[in-house]
């Protein structure tokens, strides 16, 4: 099955996003290097801590947008890091980066305060898109009723979608789907992120079921329009247009 | 360690000798008891008599004045009662009595004196001995009463000597047979040690020696060959993951090696592109099988039971036909469910989705004939005690020789080398199984294939 080949694609060096302070606590000091410089190039500014107290340290000082922290760490465990940071009432979104990928240890990761878990090995645009859905996350307001991306309108009340004021009718499933995508316009998505946050699903099914359910939602959404909404990023995934 | 050590140090022995002593120790307390209401109690009652006697004569001599007591004295030592007696004036000499002399008089106050008696038995003498009474009457004279006690000093000895000889036959024969007993009982764990030393060194076809008297030693070594088996078996089945996982990843890396190497000699950057683009590929497959062969250790160690929750497994399967059925619409066919609701079973809703996932990509991949459509039916309900889920395609099917192998890792039929997958899918599917306490079973849908997921209901 070879969908994404016909779909519109665009890719995207930098999109919208605006440049975040990104503090990354890793004591493998190539891969963080990798990892700083990946940030960099994407636009935003990265510092670097090599143990977990001095990454206890830099964080308290809560100038940091988001905070990537490894659990196995010299002298504080990232876990520890992160309960530290959340008693001392610093929210910083964290997102945990570990080899411990089961998925009881997400689980003890997300209760100890991360907010979001990415297992070693990643491809750093998964976690460029976590990142800045982390970073973008913690600016939004949550008790918004109406999500707004470009013509594109959804009311979380009556359930309803709207493009350019004509009404689109979706399954529950699409609209979920939707309503992602809609609340990380602007971001990049990526399909392990729907599969997490749409379908609850933590593994990886082998096959790309997702292209097919994007596919179906875009001919929904972009059917009768000249400019789709609904953008495949090559080799990352989706993202909607906010603009 | 010596032979000998070895056999004082094994622990039949040492339960042997424990065993004997007890025994001695309870032998000997029996003994002491009869020789104490013997012996003991006897020199005792002669004691007695003799005080009552010296008593009686003392009253004697108070109440009736010195004929009084000669006269019983003189009564009493004519008969041969092995009694003696005797009553000396204050000048030393006999007054009457079957003594010839006092005897040594004791220098302290003990009154209890012992001393040497000859006994006249027609021509024969014998040498006895004699208890006796010291004590000074009003007046200065002096009195002994005695007896002669060595026949009960003969008993004792008796006594004594039978109970020493008792305990030593006891202490020697226990420990005799401690011996034999512990020898016999080592020598049959020596061979189930040597048996397992010599599996240790890599005899793994090895296996302990069973006597055939299925004691509990026999049932031991059972035990242990069972053991053995399965872990042979689990080693064998060890070996050939890692044989295939060495050669799964060796297939991979010499494609990388060969592109990287091609586009280094090239030197063209577009090369460069392409070779860097398909590793990335290469690498996510190969993590991928990783991935899944860390799933299926992990869901095959179970030790994750205690993540497990009761839950409907209708939902999970209508989720999971949901997620797919899309993919199949756009292939042409068609995926349904045909569910009923309440298939309680206890659950990790994760890893059962997965395993279900797993079947229903498999029936979409493999499940059609060449050129035709995929017609999946998922269906759930409970069977008994059982939910079965089941996933129906009509497509080729697994020959029923292939159905146990194709659940090992890595394993691809033929029919399917074409098609991508990493052959570790139906052993992940069976690994859940396994966690849940359920059965993955491949039947023949006639045509087709159906996988079974069967579990056990969950009440409560």
């Amino acid at each position: 099955m070879q969908v994404r080949e016909l779909e519109p694609t665009v890719w995207t060096a930098k999109t919208t996003r605006q440049p975040m302070r990104i503090l990354v606590i890793e004591d493998d000091c190539e891969a963080a290097g990798w990892l700083v410089k990946g940030l960099a190039e994407a636009g935003h500014v990265a510092d670097h801590a090599a143990d977990g107290e001095e990454g206890l340290g830099m964080a308290l000082e809560g100038v940091h947008d988001v905070l990537i922290v490894d659990r196995m760490l010299p002298k504080i465990d990232g876990l520890t890091i992160i309960r530290k940071l959340r008693e001392h009432n610093i929210m910083t979104p964290v997102l945990i980066l570990s080899a411990l990928a089961d998925v009881d240890e997400r689980v003890k990761g997300l209760r100890a305060g991360g907010d979001d878990y990415l297992g070693k090995p990643y491809a750093f645009s998964e976690l460029l898109a976590r990142i800045e859905n982390l970073g973008h996350r913690a600016r939004e307001t949550p008790q918004a009723t109406k999500l707004r991306a470009a013509d594109l309108e959804i009311d979380l009340l009556t359930r309803s979608v709207t493009r350019a004021g004509k009404p689109i009718l979706l399954q529950p499933r699409e609209f979920k789907l939707l309503e992602y995508l809609v609340r990380n316009a602007g971001h990049i998505v990526t399909r392990t992120m729907l599969l997490e946050n749409v379908w609850d699903y933590h593994f990886d099914p082998q096959t790309n079921v997702i292209d097919v359910h994007i596919s179906r939602l875009r001919a929904k959404i972009d059917k009768g329009h000249d400019e789709p909404i609904l953008q495949t990023v090559r080799g990352a995934g989706y993202m909607i247009r906010d603009t | 360690m010596t032979a000998r050590v070895k056999l004082l140090r094994s622990s039949t022995f040492r339960l042997a000798a424990l065993y004997l002593a007890l025994f001695v120790l309870s032998v000997g307390a029996l003994l002491g008891y009869v020789y104490w209401n013997t012996a003991v109690l006897l020199e005792r009652q002669t004691d007695e008599t003799i005080r009552t006697e010296v008593q009686a004569l003392a009253d004697q001599y108070r109440l009736r004045g010195l004929n009084g007591i000669i006269d019983t004295i003189r009564r009493r030592s004519s008969d041969d009662s092995g009694a003696v007696y005797l009553l000396t004036s204050p000048s030393g000499e006999r007054v009457a009595g079957n003594l010839d002399n006092l005897p040594a008089i004791p220098r302290d106050d003990a009154n209890w004196i012992e001393f040497p008696l000859k006994v006249e038995k027609g021509q024969l003498s014998e040498n006895h001995v004699a208890r006796a009474f010291y004590t000074q009457l009003a007046g200065g004279f002096e009195l002994v009463v005695g007896r002669d006690v060595a026949a009960l000093r003969q008993f004792a000895t008796i006594i004594r000597q039978t109970i020493f000889y008792a305990l030593a036959i006891a202490l020697v024969l226990g420990l005799g047979g401690g011996l034999l007993m512990s020898r016999n009982f080592l020598k049959r764990v020596d061979a189930i040690t040597e048996a397992s030393r010599s599996i240790m060194a890599g005899n793994m076809a090895g296996r302990m020696p069973v006597a055939g008297s299925n004691d509990e030693l026999d049932r031991l070594a059972l035990a242990l060959n069972e053991m053995l088996e399965q872990i042979e078996s689990l080693m064998a089945g060890m070996k050939e993951v890692s044989s295939n996982v060495a050669h799964d990843l060796r297939t991979p890396l010499t494609r990388i090696k060969a592109r990287v190497e091609a586009a280094l000699r090239s030197g063209e950057e577009q090369d460069y592109r392409q070779a860097l683009e398909d590793t990335v590929d290469d690498s996510d497959r190969m993590l991928e099988t990783f991935n899944a062969l860390l799933s299926i250790a992990r869901a095959e160690a179970g030790q994750s039971r205690s993540g497990l929750a009761a839950i409907d497994a209708s939902t999970i399967i209508d989720d999971v036909v949901e997620l797919y059925a899309p993919m199949a619409e756009e292939e042409g066919g068609r995926l349904f469910s045909d569910v009923t609701p309440g298939l309680t079973v206890l659950a990790d809703r994760q890893l059962l989705a997965q395993a279900l996932t797993n079947l229903v990509d498999n029936a979409l991949k493999y499940g059609a004939a060449d050129g035709a459509r995929p017609d999946v039916r998922v269906s759930g309900a409970i069977e008994g005690d059982r939910v079965v889920i089941t996933v129906a395609d009509r497509g080729g099917g697994i020959a029923p020789e292939d159905r146990t192998r194709v659940t090992e890792r890595f394993v691809r039929l033929d029919a399917s080398r074409t098609k991508p997958g990493n052959g570790l899918g139906l052993s992940l599917v069976s690994g859940v199984m396994k966690l849940h306490r359920g059965t993955l079973l491949l039947e023949d849908n006639a045509p087709g294939l159906a996988a079974k997921l069967v579990l056990p209901v969950y009440r409560g």
